[in-house]
């Protein structure tokens, strides 16, 4: 998105980087190397989003449609279609969200945000991104090696043990899963010390914005959960290749020891992926409500409590495993906690727009999108929460509806609102109005067709990760890949904005909200300089910059 | 939303009617089905009956934040309200919306705890069902009938006779009694694979290593289906589960055949594990 012409006009001629190629590899500054998350991440989603087209038209009508191995090849085709299930939920997960969210907008916003020059390791920012992109290639290496890793991606043993998954397909995803892990654990070390050591003279931690907030919760959580799946994936590892036998039934290991290990890591990785948007969406209600933000404390430490419980409730992925039931009650019990500081999230930005004078641009249609679909999945969530009756839910669409609701298409609708918000500030120009509407619009009949009924499907027994279904399912499926069709021309539509907004979009001044925006970044030019508060800027008489 | 109050009228509708007729027309799902399946045991009528309650509680708040959404958006909007106000905080607002939830779930949990606790207890069972999943089929053993055991294998589509579900339809059904409590056992042969009967409530994961128990009791005669739900391979979409509830002296009937059928040729032996490793070994 920035290119050379980042290098600002008025006052900062001074600055020298490299130019070209090693602008980017090389690059130590926040700006780029949020920019090239952000292309990473758009990059991903064209391929993971390309992934869950496959598997809607697959399962448009029921039967086999698409047998790319030709008559006789179903099982080179199901593993195939596995692994498109596999890919989407990698990419989508580890190579979109969270590479747009902590990477893209954290690397940009959070030292702009705080009044830091930079982050605090900026060598570190750099390999931070390089693992990333290395990950991504060796996922992509992966899914097409010997059949490809189609173990969904819980990569539950023994399925994914050497028995199971011959050939270096899951090897390679491991190893890449743990370049990502590493790429994460490095960025949350950067967040962390930024923001405790790089804040600007008078801006205390509580006078922090609540996207910094998210940010902050986020890399604790990054740096608490992903060495924990790194432990699981080295002992699975060692499981298929040194004749170790952590989960093997045979050798006196256990597979379900996988599943607490992978959902320890899990059940906060949804969190990582939620909580950013959360702050994105407080910084976006609160600019075009032309209020602060209702319940500054309330909001940030909702945040620190959801991303505590969140370490304590990870069996309420595995309630079907055959745990003993007093510990389901207690996951039951705890999971349904989590309920009350999401609940104050809501209310309190619903208290934010309330007496607000709120003018509906994009970013705020997005962020009441965001809103509105959180709710949707989050009580059923609540649903989900009981054991007792997620028997009837479990490993049924009705589970993929409600992730998809609230965690995967929320977030998209926060980073929409993210992009869209700070675009402008980004690369100089304004997206085109119109066009952007139509994404809005368009994306949010999409993606509710497209997983509304799936609460149906599910609720009528329909399992996940099948690639055929019996007859009487056909009926919600069609209208679900329906959806697909919709969410896909949308999407589609959103690159072209992205073109338009570089090619032609409207220049913008330093801040084109008005006086809603009062964050630290609406103070520097637009786009922002390649340097930033080289004097750092003294908010000590200032008013909470929430 | 609107989709979701639509909805919400056949779907109770079938929960509460569905259940109450006099032949079982339940044991899979229906085009355009949109709630459960009917339920075709207890655990699944509690289950059922929950889901009324938490599925009201959902659509309230989804209605209530809706519904301020709406007011908001017409009532706060730029030109309806030029100025805004500086209101950020209000303490009893603050309590108020984190005590209400909270009350809230404590009615969800008494119930959800009572179902757990009751979906989970095996009552005095009359018989055992041991299932084993493979990939991909599932075997069944009868230990308290003889301990004969069988495949049940998925019915290619090409094969099917009139009639019979596709994907659904098995070579050998697992035929269980009628309104007998029935203590289920759980294993693997292999990877995990999970045994989900929708209409009976029923979904527990097949573990090699381990054996999970749970129970079921089915109200009514007729046909229950299932699928495998965990992902467990290529073929993992292909491994139904058809249950065949019968009376009891139909039961007592098929176990005198199917003991014969399903004997063990060679006799009831116990298979020497050395001697298995010795032939393997060999081969």
């Amino acid at each position: 998105m920035a290119d050379q012409e980042t290098a600002a006009p008025g006052g900062h001629d001074h600055d020298h980087h490299p130019t070209g190629w090693r602008r980017w590899l090389f690059s130590t500054n926040h700006k780029d190397i949020g920019t090239m998350y952000i292309v990473l991440s758009m990059v991903g989603a064209l391929v993971g989003g390309a992934m869950s087209f496959m598997i809607r038209l697959e399962l448009m009508d029921p039967g086999i449609q698409f047998n790319l191995f030709g008559a006789g090849e179903e099982a080179a085709y199901f593993q195939f279609y596995n692994v498109l299930v596999t890919g989407h939920a990698f990419i989508m997960v580890f190579f979109v969200v969270m590479p747009a969210m902590m990477g893209g907008f954290g690397n940009w916003f959070v030292p702009l945000m705080i009044g830091a020059p930079d982050m605090a390791f900026p060598r570190m920012n750099n390999i931070s991104f390089w693992l990333l992109a290395s990950a991504l290639v060796l996922l992509l290496v992966a899914a097409f090696t010997q059949g490809g890793p189609g173990t969904g991606w819980t990569v539950y043993p023994p399925l994914s043990s050497a028995e199971f998954h011959p050939g270096p397909a899951v090897d390679l995803g491991i190893l890449s899963l743990h370049l990502a892990g590493a790429s994460s654990v490095l960025g949350a070390i950067n967040m962390i010390t930024t923001i405790f050591n790089m804040r600007a003279p008078g801006m205390t931690i509580h006078r922090m914005p609540l996207f910094c907030w998210s940010i902050l919760v986020t890399a604790f959580l990054l740096l608490m959960a992903m060495p924990v799946l790194a432990g699981g994936l080295t002992m699975l590892l060692t499981d298929r290749n040194f004749g170790t036998a952590f989960f093997e039934p045979s050798g006196g290991g256990d597979p379900v020891l996988w599943q607490h290990i992978f959902w320890f890591f899990g059940h906060p990785e949804v969190y990582i992926i939620i909580l950013p948007g959360f702050g994105i969406v407080s910084q976006v209600v609160s600019t075009f409500s032309r209020k602060p933000i209702f319940g500054y404390l309330g909001m940030a430490y909702a945040m620190v409590f959801i991303g505590f419980v969140g370490f304590a409730v990870w069996a309420h992925h595995m309630y079907t495993t055959g745990l003993d039931a007093d510990t389901r009650a207690y996951f039951v019990s705890a999971s349904l906690v989590i309920a009350v500081p999401t609940g104050v999230k809501i209310f309190s930005w619903l208290a934010t727009m309330w007496g607000g004078s709120i003018s509906f641009r994009v970013p705020m249609m997005f962020a009441c999108g965001f809103i509105f679909l959180f709710v949707m999945g989050g009580v059923t969530g609540v649903a989900l929460a009981n054991a007792g009756m997620d028997i009837a839910f479990h490993d049924t669409y009705f589970v993929v509806a409600h992730f998809h609701y609230v965690m995967a298409i929320a977030g998209v609708f926060a980073m929409f609102a993210g992009f869209y918000y700070w675009i402008g500030k980004m690369c100089g120009r304004q997206y085109p109005r119109v066009l952007a509407r139509i994404h809005f619009w368009s994306f949010f009949i999409g993606v509710n067709v497209l997983f509304f009924p799936q609460h149906f499907s599910g609720m009528a027994g329909m399992p996940r990760r099948i690639p055929d279904y019996p007859d009487n399912y056909a009926g919600w499926n069609y209208v679900s890949s329906i959806g697909a069709f919709i969410t896909t021309a949308s999407t589609l539509l959103f690159f072209f904005i992205v073109w338009r907004t570089l090619s032609a979009g409207e220049k913008v001044p330093a801040n084109p909200w008005g006086e809603g925006a009062k964050t630290l970044e609406w103070t520097v030019e637009s786009p922002a300089p390649f340097h930033t508060f080289e004097e750092l800027p003294d908010m000590t008489d200032k008013q909470a910059a929430e | 939303m609107i989709q979701r109050l639509i909805t919400l009228a056949p779907m109770t509708a079938l929960l509460i009617f569905g259940a109450t007729g006099n032949a079982f027309a339940g044991g899979r799902s229906e085009p355009w089905q949109m709630g459960f399946q009917p339920a075709g045991s207890p655990v699944m009528e509690r289950i059922t009956e929950f889901h009324n309650l938490v599925l009201v509680i959902e659509v309230s708040i989804v209605a209530l934040v809706l519904g301020l959404m709406c007011y908001i958006i017409v009532r706060f909007n730029a030109k309806a309200n030029p100025v805004p106000s500086k209101t950020t905080h209000n303490t009893l607002l603050e309590v108020v919306w984190t005590v209400v939830p909270l009350l809230i779930l404590i009615v969800v949990a008494v119930p959800s705890l009572k179902l757990l606790y009751y979906s989970d207890r095996v009552e005095n069972t009359e018989m055992t069902l041991k299932v084993t999943g493979n990939q991909w089929f599932w075997s069944y053993t009868y230990p308290d009938h003889g301990g004969f055991e069988f495949d049940s294998v998925i019915v290619p589509d090409d094969e099917l006779k009139a009639g019979q579900p596709r994907l659904l339809t098995v070579d050998n059904e697992v035929v269980l009694p009628a309104e007998t409590n029935i203590r289920l056992l759980f294993t693997s042969a292999d990877v995990i694979h999970n045994w989900g009967v929708p209409s009976l409530g029923l979904k527990l994961d097949t573990v090699a290593g381990r054996i999970s128990e749970t129970w079921v009791r089915i109200n009514k005669k007729g046909n229950y289906y299932g699928m495998c739900s965990e992902l467990c391979g290529v073929n993992h979409g292909f491994m139904p589960i058809h249950i065949k509830a019968v009376s009891k002296a139909d039961f007592a009937q098929w176990v005198e055949t199917a003991n014969k059928e399903f004997a063990r040729t060679g006799g009831p032996a116990p298979v020497r594990v050395a001697e298995t490793e010795a032939r393997e070994r060999d081969d």
